[in-house]
């Protein structure tokens, strides 16, 4: 077993959040794990990806190859159609629909949602939305990782206890908005 | 489990392997060996020196002290921090070491966050001092324990290189009993580290008569394989991350004979077993093409040796496993085209940097003169080439701004202004501006100090709280040393402080002082503690190891 994903979006949004849970839930899972991230310059508001991969065998390449990713998980639409050349022809996106402005010539939404809507395993989530409504607006990407884990080889319950663990030093409070958070998105796909 | 990026692995391999102090200067991607180092309960429980060094010349000299007292050093940085390092570097190949001492250089082909892709493996060759290319995470971490050995057996410096790949992934490893640290011992020869031309001569003899010793360590490396399988139609010889290419490739095993190659300089022997053997052989190295080169040997190149100079793969920028796939002929996975629609996202000033409101002053103040009479230097500033700022027109290295307006004002174009980061001015920016007091040219020296080294993420600098004593200091009139805050609401009165000092024939510093709003926004959040941090992008790596 081997699954490889693109994670994607702007510097700041919280994309190596969601590869350190992925990353840690497939560790405790005794998987390997390699996942390759942006630093540096890219985060200063520009695109960032990261390449995560996981397997139950020695992986080589800290690069997935064009073509061969299983998932592009990515925090906003048109981050996610960058980044197309990597997906599989039956690979799913799972994306948040709600887009990221910082440059002045942002495609028009519309055409953003309706190229998306063109790939054939395609899951745009309004994890923004969604974590607005349930007024944690910055654990959207637990929105979107609880959508992408209906595709994901590891139990909900491994990915919930890795958001545990991980938000452990924050307190009960913010773990439990997490983890709801999780759940919301993970409804909003039907499995 | 222990769950590393590459330059964690290496930092960690490090302190394992008895370092007693790291000395560095941050640059993508070498920055977090040296911040992993600094968080270090290990470290700080042992008092390993970690603090951050001037610029990476300093940094390296340290370094090359504490090896003279008998102790384990360590130097990290970026590949153009070996410019800057060069002259110890070179000369330590000379002086060599006395406890083991290791020089980390991260090379950044495909140019992620750097103004050049050289391959620092050409200046372990200049200098012909070993040098060490770790292929995976586990390969980093056990690196530093043969590389201080080897250090100290020939008493030499060994230069491990490293890339953005390795540096910035991670995967899981295996870690060792940590080995003590070596207690104070001066050398032995008390004139081993005098480079008087007489002595520095037979220095020179004794590496000259090292160097069939190294190939001999390359031939025995752990960190060069040969790999032997049965199809002699081609040879491969991959060296560090390419050897993970190219098996990504052949899940089912490489039918080829293969040579992974870590260790520097070449393994003689084992090269000519796999070119005699193969009837051609392919080269896979991330940035330049060393080893293909020294293969080719003009005028004797036979057709035999494939790789980036034949065009089989990319004359420049960072491999991949497709880009392998292509090389060796492999038939690539169908691929979707990324639409047209998608727009390029540059990175940029954030909301709300102080840089932002410097330049909006800066344009503003100089509309009455001529373009092209900004220099710039290396930094989140240098985005303020985009627009809608469009405010500098150069960008070479670090403390160029100063002496490029210098020499540019030496030429007559007045004024000629310097724009600079608080960071960058403490690395190499203090000897441009006393040229230019000395020169009394008509200046103008703008250090944008956000009291931080702000673009390889926070880190202390050597220059914070010092900046108008180093100025006044070196000679600047006083009341020419101005401070300003870069704030919407200053706005006019900054324009004005600016166009004052333009209209000055002499020498300005105008200090641009207002703290980066990420630490300013990280240091708000120390004093809380209570903040969630679910899209804090940099600090879940502790979590995860």
């Amino acid at each position: 077993m081997k699954y490889d994903i693109i994670l994607s979006g702007v510097g700041g949004q919280g994309v190596l959040s969601i590869a350190a849970i992925i990353g840690m839930a497939a560790v405790k899972g005794k998987m390997r794990l390699k996942q390759a991230e942006v630093h540096g310059m890219s985060q200063r508001g520009g695109a960032v990806q990261s390449h995560l991969r996981i397997a139950d065998q020695p992986i080589y390449s800290d690069l997935i190859a064009e073509g061969n990713a299983d998932m592009v998980l990515s925090m906003e639409p048109m981050e996610t159609l960058r980044y197309v050349s990597y997906l599989q022809p039956a690979g799913v996106i799972v994306a948040d629909s709600t887009p990221f402005v910082n440059i002045p010539d942002y495609p028009e939404l519309d055409d953003i949602i309706a190229t998306l809507r063109e790939y054939p395993n395609v899951y745009l989530i309004d994890a923004t939305g969604l974590a607005k409504n349930m007024r944690a607006a910055r654990s959207s990407n637990m929105v979107l990782l609880g959508a992408a884990s209906r595709f994901l080889p590891l139990e909900a319950s491994t990915l919930e206890a890795a958001i545990t663990s991980i938000f452990a030093r924050k307190g009960e409070q913010v773990i439990a908005q997490n983890i709801n958070a999780f759940r919301q998105g993970r409804a909003s796909v039907s499995g | 489990m222990f769950v590393p990026l590459g330059n964690e692995a290496i930092a960690q391999g490090a302190l394992d392997a008895g370092l007693s102090g790291v000395y560095a200067y941050p640059g993508t991607p070498s920055t977090e060996i040296t911040e992993y180092i600094q968080r270090s309960q290990q470290a700080q429980a042992r008092g390993v020196h970690r603090d951050w060094s001037a610029n990476e010349k300093t940094a390296m000299e340290a370094a090359l002290g504490m090896s003279y007292v008998g102790k384990r050093a360590m130097v990290c940085m970026k590949h153009v921090g070996l410019n800057v390092a060069a002259d110890p570097f070179m000369n330590s190949a000379l002086t060599g070491a006395n406890g083991g001492i290791i020089y980390v250089v991260a090379d950044d082909p495909s140019m992620h966050s750097s103004q050049n892709e050289q391959d620092s493996r050409f200046f372990g060759k200049f200098a012909m001092i070993p040098v060490l290319e770790p292929s995976n995470q586990q390969e980093a971490y056990d690196v530093p324990f043969y590389a201080f050995e080897l250090s100290e057996k020939y008493t030499i410096p060994v230069l491990v290189r490293m890339t953005t790949r390795l540096s910035h992934s991670r995967a899981d490893i295996t870690t060792r009993d940590p080995i003590p640290e070596n207690e104070i011992a001066l050398p032995t020869n008390a004139q081993q580290f005098v480079l008087l031309p007489a002595l520095a001569r037979k220095k020179y003899a004794d590496l000259l008569k090292q160097q069939a010793d190294f190939i001999l360590e390359a031939e025995q490396s752990p960190f060069n394989r040969y790999e032997d399988h049965s199809d002699y139609g081609l040879g491969i010889i991959a060296s560090g991350i390419t050897y993970n290419y190219l098996m990504e490739n052949y899940p089912d095993g490489c039918p080829y004979p293969v040579l992974k190659i870590g260790q520097y300089p070449l393994p003689t022997k084992l090269i000519a077993r796999l070119v005699d053997s193969c009837a051609s052989v392919l080269v896979l190295e991330e940035g330049m093409p060393l080893i293909e080169e020294q293969l080719r040997g003009y005028p004797f190149d036979t057709g035999k040796i494939r790789g980036r100079l034949d065009g089989s793969l990319p004359r420049a920028g960072e491999l991949n496993p497709t880009l392998v796939a292509k090389a060796l002929g492999i038939e690539t996975s169908p691929t979707f085209t990324v639409p047209p629609i998608v727009a390029n996202r540059p990175p940029q000033l954030c909301q709300g940097c102080p840089h932002g409101d410097t330049f909006t002053a800066l344009n503003e103040a100089l509309d009455q003169y001529s373009k092209g009479r900004v220099f710039s230097d290396i930094g989140c500033y240098t985005l303020g080439v985009l627009p809608p700022y469009n405010a500098i027109n150069t960008c070479v290295d670090m403390g160029a701004s100063i002496t490029m307006a210098k020499g540019a004002a030496d030429a007559g174009l007045l004024p000629a202004i310097a724009v600079i980061g608080d960071s960058t001015f403490a690395h190499s920016g203090m000897t441009g501006l006393l040229d230019v007091i000395n020169a009394n040219k008509t200046v103008k020296i703008f250090i944008v100090d956000n009291q931080t080294t702000a673009m390889t993420g926070g880190q202390h600098h050597a220059g914070t709280g010092h900046l108008e004593n180093i100025a006044i200091g070196l000679g600047v009139p006083e009341d020419h040393v101005r401070v300003i805050t870069p704030l919407p609401r200053q706005h006019a009165d900054n324009v004005k402080v600016i166009t004052e000092e333009l209209n000055y024939e002499g020498v300005s510093v105008i200090i641009a002082r207002r703290e980066c709003i990420e630490t300013a926004k990280r240091h708000r959040k120390t004093a809380k503690q209570n903040d969630s941090p679910q899209s804090e992008d940099t600090t879940q790596q502790k979590e995860l190891a």
